[in-house]
Order: C-alpha cells, then sequence, then structure tokens
C-alpha cells in the first residue's frame, strides 16, 4: 500500500518533507493505524501518537487525505492511495505527526470542565431523572481528539481567543447538566467577541468528528441561552 | 552527567483511573505533587473501561457489601485477601457516591438514582441469582469515569508531567524509595523527581500477549520498574481473559452485553453455557466463561469457516436498548468485526484483558516485601494502586466491575495514607545515592551507542507469540516448560536491541525499547510463576492439576527478578470485621 507521510524531526532535518512509502500489509492490518504501525516496523524513526486502539482515547488523530480523522477506526480500504498523511492543521509541529495541543488543552480547561455546585453534596448520589441526564448525550462523549477545533478556521485564526468547538462542546456538556448551578458565571465567560461568537457556523467540526458529535448543535444552543438572557 | 534535579511531596506515575484518584486526595491536601503521565491523562487506558463500577447501592433491588464481598472472595477463587476485600467493598458505595458528586454522568433511574445493570459473578444472597450492582455510564463507564477525574484534577490544579516516562525508582541502601528517574518525550531528557512518597499507579501489561484488549501503553511500566529495583512481583500466573473480544481484532465487548440479556452460542445455535452454569449462566465469572468457550471451539464447536469463534447474540434486545445502554459496542461491532449487532451476533474469542497480579501492597497502598521472619514490612516511600498492585483484592480471578472499584478505593486510599505518612515524617528529603540515576542512564547508553542488532518490534512479537502460545487459558506442562525456556531467551535477547533512530525529540522508537524491557520483565514472573503453579485455580487452569488443591497452593506467589527466585506468603483469610469465608468449591 502506498502513503505519502508528512515527516519532520527537528534534531535531523531542516525543513519538513513528505516521505513516500511503499509498504506490503499483513490481512490483519485492517485499520489505518495497523498500517502506521507497519511502516514503523519497517522506519523506527517515523513518530506518531497511539494508545487504545479502538477510538476510545484520542490519542491518533491526524489529517487523511485532506480530512482529520483517527487512525485506529478508519479502514484502509475506505481511503484513496497513496494515503497521504498530515499532522493536524494549525498546531504546532513537534516532530513528524505530533503536534503540540497545549493551546487546544488551554482552551478545554478555561471553561471550567467541571460540575460547580454551592450546595454541599447530599448523603447519597445527586438525583437526576433520566430525560435530564440524557441531555448529557452528544456532550460527554468526546475524546479531546482536537480533530474538529483544528478542522475549524475560526480556531486557526485565532486559537488564543476563539474556545473552538471542542472547548465549547464542553462548555454545553456543563451548562446542560442539572448538577452544575454556575449556568450564568458559564454564560458571562463566553461573552466576548471571541470566546464563543467567532464561530460562523462552517461546521467542519460536526462534519469530521469521529464520534459523530456536533459541537455546532451545542454552540446554538449556549447563544440561545445567551439570547434568552438578555430579553 | 549532572542531571536535573526536581522535589516534590508525592510523585504519582501513572494518571489512569488510580493515579488521578490519588492525586486529587494529594492535591486537595496542598501538596506538592506531580503526576507523570506517558500519554494525556485522559488518554489512559482506564478510558476504555465499558460496562460499570460495582457498588451494593442496592438502587434497583435489594444489595449489601457482604454479598459483593461474597461474590468477590468466590470469584477470586479464594486467593484474594479477605481484609482488603472487606475494605473495598464497603468503600464501593462511598466512592461511587463521591465520584457522582464530581460530576460523573451516570445513566439514571426512573427514580432518578445511578442506573444499575448485573454483571458476571454479581449475586444477590450469596449466589443465588444475579443482582444489579453494575453503576454505569451506557457502556462508555470508563472513559465517563477517567474525565470526570481529570476534570476534577484539574479544579484542584494538580500538577501533571504529560508525555513523562518513568524509567526507574531510586531506592538507597536502606531500601527507601527516594522518588523516580524520568525521560521527557518532547525534549528526550532526563530528569531525577525526587519525594518522600512514590506512587505506581501504571497500569497493567496486558500487551505481552498477541490477542490483547489492552492498550499499546499497556507496558507493565511499574512492574519492571519495581522488578529491578528488587521488589518481589505477586501472583502473576493469574491473567484474565476476557469472553468477549471481538475475533481478530482483540477489541472489548462488554460483560455488559450479556448483564442487558445477550448470551453466547456456539455453531449449533446451543446457548452453551447453560451447561457449564446452570444458575447463572452467561453470566458467571469470566475464568469459567472463558474456559467455556475455548472448550467449545476446543470441540469442534465454535462457529465460523474455522469453527475458531462464539457468537454473542443480542439482537433480541431490539435496536432501542442497544443505541440506550450498548451505544459504543454497536460502533465497536460495526467497525472491528462487520456487523451490526441490532440484527447479527458479534464473533467474539477469549482475549488477555486484565492483570490480577502486581505490585505487593497492603489495604492502604503501602507496597510490602517480606520481612526475612515470615512476615511483611512496608517498603518506606513506596505505594501502588491500581491494576499494577496486587492488594489482592482480585486473588485468581477478578470480577467484571471490580477494577473500577479498585481504582477509585485503593486510588483514595493510597492517598490518604501517604498524607498520613508524610504528616508522621518529619525529616527532611534523605540524600540521594550518588548512583540515583546510573542504571537508567545505562539503559538508555545502551540503546543510544548500539549499531546493530534484532529490532524491538521482532523481539516483542516474539515474546507476545510464546506468551500467547505457552500461557494461555488452557495451560499444559510441556508447553509451559517450552514458555519458560522462551522467555530466558527473550530476557537475553531484548539486552541487544537496536534501534536506529538515536535523536532526541518524540523519539518514539526508545520509548519502545524501554517500554519491551518492562513487558519482559512481566512475561518472565508470568511465565515462572505459572509454571511452579501445579494446580486450577482461578484463571489459571493447568491440564495436569485439573482441581484447585487449598492444602499446597492456597499461597500468593512472590517472583523475585534475581535468579528468578520464588517464594510464597499466606492468603489473609481472615476479614477486618466479619466472619471469614472458607474456600469450598466454586459452582455457578
Amino acid at each position: 500500500m502506498r502513503f505519502s507521510i508528512y515527516r519532520y524531526n527537528p534534531d535531523t532535518d531542516s525543513k519538513p518533507r513528505m516521505q513516500d512509502y511503499d509498504i506490503p500489509l499483513e490481512p490483519t492490518d485492517r485499520m489505518l493505524l495497523d498500517a502506521l504501525v507497519r511502516i514503523k516496523e519497517h522506519d523506527d524513526t517515523f513518530s506518531f501518537r497511539r494508545s487504545c486502539r479502538e477510538g476510545v482515547c484520542g490519542s491518533d488523530a491526524m489529517n487523511v487525505n485532506g480530512k482529520n480523522r483517527l487512525a485506529c477506526i478508519t479502514k484502509v480500504t475506505e481511503v484513496k492511495e497513496p494515503i497521504v498523511i498530515r499532522p493536524l492543521p494549525g498546531l504546532p509541529i513537534i516532530r513528524d505527526l505530533i503536534v503540540d495541543m497545549s493551546q487546544f488543552f488551554k482552551q478545554y480547561h478555561s471553561i471550567k470542565p467541571y460540575v460547580q455546585n454551592d450546595d454541599p453534596p447530599p448523603e447519597r448520589e445527586r438525583l437526576q431523572s433520566p430525560d435530564d441526564r440524557e441531555e448529557l448525550n452528544g456532550l460527554y462523549e468526546c475524546i479531546l481528539c482536537a480533530c474538529c477545533s483544528t478542522a475549524c478556521p475560526s480556531f486557526w485564526w485565532n486559537p488564543d481567543k476563539f474556545v473552538g468547538p471542542a472547548g465549547l462542546l464542553w462548555a454545553y456538556r456543563f451548562i446542560a447538566d442539572t448538577r452544575d448551578d454556575k449556568i450564568n458565571d458559564r454564560l458571562d465567560n463566553l461573552e466576548d467577541p471571541y470566546r464563543l461568537f467567532r464561530c460562523h457556523s462552517i461546521m467542519n467540526c460536526a462534519d469530521v468528528c469521529p464520534k459523530n458529535l456536533n459541537p455546532t448543535a451545542a454552540i446554538n444552543k449556549i447563544r440561545d441561552l445567551m439570547v434568552k438572557r438578555a430579553i | 552527567m549532572a542531571i536535573a534535579k526536581r522535589q516534590f511531596d508525592a510523585i504519582v506515575v501513572g494518571a489512569g483511573g488510580s493515579g488521578m484518584r490519588a492525586a486529587l486526595e494529594l492535591a486537595q491536601a496542598n501538596l506538592r505533587v506531580a503526576v507523570l503521565s506517558k500519554v494525556f491523562p485522559t488518554r489512559s487506558h482506564t478510558v476504555a473501561a465499558q460496562g460499570g463500577v460495582s457498588a451494593s447501592l442496592g438502587n434497583d433491588e435489594p444489595d449489601n457489601w457482604h454479598w459483593h464481598m461474597y461474590d468477590t472472595v468466590k470469584g477470586s477463587d479464594y486467593l484474594g485477601d479477605q481484609d482488603a476485600i472487606e475494605f473495598m467493598c464497603r468503600k464501593a458505595v462511598e466512592v461511587v457516591v463521591e465520584l457522582e458528586h464530581f460530576g460523573m454522568p451516570f445513566d439514571r433511574l426512573d427514580n432518578g438514582k445511578i442506573y444499575q445493570r448485573p454483571f458476571g459473578g454479581h449475586t444477590s444472597n450469596y449466589g443465588e441469582r444475579p443482582v444489579k450492582r453494575a453503576c454505569a455510564a451506557a457502556d462508555r463507564t470508563g472513559h465517563a469515569m477517567l474525565h470526570t477525574l481529570y476534570q476534577r484534577n484539574v479544579r484542584a490544579h494538580t500538577q501533571f508531567f504529560v508525555e513523562w516516562m518513568a524509567l526507574d525508582l531510586i531506592r538507597n541502601q536502606q531500601g527507601d524509595v527516594l522518588g523516580v528517574v524520568a525521560l521527557e518525550m518532547e525534549t528526550g531528557e532526563v530528569m531525577i523527581l525526587q519525594a518522600k512518597a512514590t506512587l505506581l499507579a501504571t497500569g497493567g501489561a496486558g500487551r505481552i500477549y498477541s490477542a490483547s484488549t489492552n492498550a499499546f501503553i499497556n507496558t507493565g511500566d511499574g512492574l519492571g520498574m519495581a522488578a529491578r529495583a528488587g521488589i518481589p512481583l505477586e501472583d502473576m500466573e493469574f491473567w484474565q481473559f476476557h469472553p468477549t473480544g471481538v475475533a481478530g481484532a482483540g477489541v472489548l465487548i462488554t460483560e455488559g452485553v450479556r448483564g442487558e440479556g445477550g448470551f453466547l452460542l456456539n455453531k449449533n445455535g446451543e446457548r452453551f453455557m447453560e451447561r457449564y452454569a446452570p444458575t447463572v449462566k452467561d453470566l458467571a465469572s469470566r475464568d469459567v466463561v472463558s474456559r467455556a468457550m475455548a472448550t467449545e471451539i476446543k470441540e469442534g464447536r465454535g462457529a465460523g469457516k474455522d469453527g475458531d469463534y462464539i457468537l454473542l447474540k443480542l439482537d433480541h434486545l431490539g435496536a432501542e436498548t442497544i443505541d440506550k445502554r450498548l451505544p459504543g459496542i454497536r460502533e465497536i461491532a460495526k467497525k472491528f468485526a462487520n456487523v451490526d449487532p441490532v440484527t447479527d451476533p458479534i464473533p467474539v474469542v477469549p482475549t488477555c484483558h486484565y492483570q490480577m497480579g502486581g505490585v505487593p501492597t497492603n489495604y492502604s497502598g503501602q507496597v510490602v516485601v517480606p520481612d526475612g521472619s515470615g512476615g511483611e514490612k512496608p517498603v518506606k516511600g513506596l505505594y501502588a494502586a491500581g491494576e499494577c498492585a496486587c492488594v489482592s483484592v482480585h486473588g485468581a480471578n477478578r470480577l467484571g466491575t471490580n477494577s473500577l472499584l479498585d481504582l477509585l478505593v485503593f486510588g483514595k486510599a493510597s492517598g490518604e495514607t501517604i498524607i498520613a505518612d508524610l504528616k508522621a515524617d518529619v525529616q527532611s528529603q534523605q540524600e540521594l545515592p550518588a548512583d540515583a540515576a546510573d542504571l537508567p542512564l545505562a539503559r538508555l547508553a545502551r540503546l543510544d551507542s548500539a549499531t546493530s542488532g534484532e529490532t524491538v518490534a521482532q523481539v516483542g512479537a516474539d515474546m507476545r507469540r510464546s506468551m500467547q502460545l505457552h500461557c494461555g487459558v488452557f495451560r499444559f506442562p510441556d508447553s509451559l516448560g517450552d514458555g519458560v525456556r522462551n522467555m530466558l531467551e527473550i530476557a537475553q535477547r531484548v539486552q541487544h536491541t537496536y534501534i536506529k533512530d538515536k535523536s532526541k525529540v518524540f523519539n518514539t522508537a526508545r520509548i519502545e525499547a524501554l517500554e519491551l524491557d518492562n513487558l519482559v520483565e512481566t512475561a518472565m514472573a508470568t511465565i515462572i510463576s505459572a509454571n511452579a503453579r501445579t494446580e486450577s485455580r482461578g484463571a489459571h487452569d493447568r491440564s495436569d492439576h485439573p482441581d484447585r488443591d487449598d492444602v499446597n497452593w492456597l499461597k500468593h506467589t512472590l517472583w523475585n527478578k534475581e535468579g528468578n527466585r520464588l517464594e510464597y506468603k499466606a492468603v489473609k483469610l481472615k476479614p477486618l470485621t466479619v466472619e471469614g469465608f472458607e474456600p469450598k468449591p466454586r459452582v455457578y
């Protein structure tokens, strides 16, 4: 199988390059990640992140033939050869497919991603109806792979000011949780020309999310709450 | 070579469930804690746990910790330490409720309480029938838990060292542990991190087998570090083969499928678990179900063109239940097995999943070693929790959902113990020995200077194949002997591996070579311990000794790296406050 892969090692390379590989795959190499592991057997200088190999840890997000995806749940048969693999766009590159995700996590941290509730907790669990719990579906499943934020032009231009689709999805996850009593603070935290409102509903985020989540929908719900609060 | 050095109150190695639960305790006590992780915390393997966390909340039907304790003792095939098991089962409600308060998005019952489902080996009234004890967030309980714990640590301002790999423990002449030597992956720099308390929370090493549900990062780093520092490993012959890994892919399909009403079929469409476990059938404990499946396949009743897998049927649950309670499973089955479980059964095989053994600890999280006069003593400064530790609450076989519980209970307990031990210790940090970093630096120097040799991939693949072949669900005396010989050879070969990449920045070839050292220690401990234990108990099943032998083998194995020496210690049959459960035949 033929690949063209972005390579850059600051220790040894003066500039990045695309490297071609033509590697025979074993019948058991069904996912793109299997193929990358096979390439690394031939060339141990090739670096990428990976862990769970089943689409839940979010390590192996990369740009495959122009689209951000998780290598471990992308079948080799569903991508066209030569498979062009680049690091996630818009983030500083550390080496090969490994990007510096500090800015992405900083934005995630900025939305205070934890349930806040001033009431002392009861002896047993806080009660929540199944319907209220269902509000969290499509939100809490995010794996922080950054496929969405690094596919978002608004995040490319303002990664320091725009929270980005992943962070905003999480912001709404806590707004939507009936156990959290800081909705107003959370909306205040996003009331700014950039943090939320840089989203122009381009919807790349929803298009690329490997978990089929829809950050744009979450962002729209936050906007609705802001409008409702204003009137 | 001068190495940078930093001091902390406590170091936590690993940011999975137990490491982050401990870190939270430490950070909230305003201690200076450093949490090292090879991956960003939410990428740790706790994220892949699916079905639930056990606690006798009794939200849907009567339940209590006594029943939970009985099930756990029986599930362990009586090898579990009953003081630790009582401790864990009694603490379960507290730590699960706490997790809910932290924001864990548990599924809910109509009355608003946490949703609970049945799981293998968990029963009502001492074995009468399955009980709903597994608290679940759909089939993503581990993901929800790991993110919740990370989020809570963000709130507590815990200091994480992300993408740092701990290489070796620092131990002085008295045997006290003074910290770790670690490698920053992004820069390739080595640093000494010194602290009065070091907690190993490095998870399991399921990557010693070819067919494994485990992530690439599960390489037994804490086990390798402990072994090289002269600390024995306990009960390493006991590995859990999960009944339902996707055939050919290894990816986990939760036991929660059977908890929700799914069941296993052989090629004749027979629900064969009725023959092996007449009372609880498909919800027998995992060792029992895996053996039954392997027997069906061995006797020619496996499904598929090669007769090498079993079918997991759940279409009768209906699309609505599957999408509500098992959405991740449907995704996985479509991706990795090319079947939609709403209409077709999933091909599954027993797959290496969990390591019952580990670094020996007491139920406070202190690492303990033999004291030379028949008892045991803590290693000053060293603690362990989670899958890398052997408390032992799982004994010879772990019950499903007890691992997430283990992480919470013993993560928290070890954090509390560290806080108390630090408070009691008014001395300043001890002086580091002059050779503090010699061992890891020598390991790195060898990789840097080697100009030829076998690849890490080759030696690793041979190790995994050998373990798979010689130390699987069924174990045979001759084959175990071959396995020992292979591993002795592989332990030599691993010292002569070669990596082409000698660069500093994010050198993953170097990381994989260092990980292989740890895998080989783990595999060696496993095969040596398994070869010596001449009985069948829990997950350890020997053809030449098909029965449990309580007269000779109701004891824990301790493997020492030096000379592959084995010693044994008694099982704690006396719980903390209640009567113990006497070993008796185990039927489900």
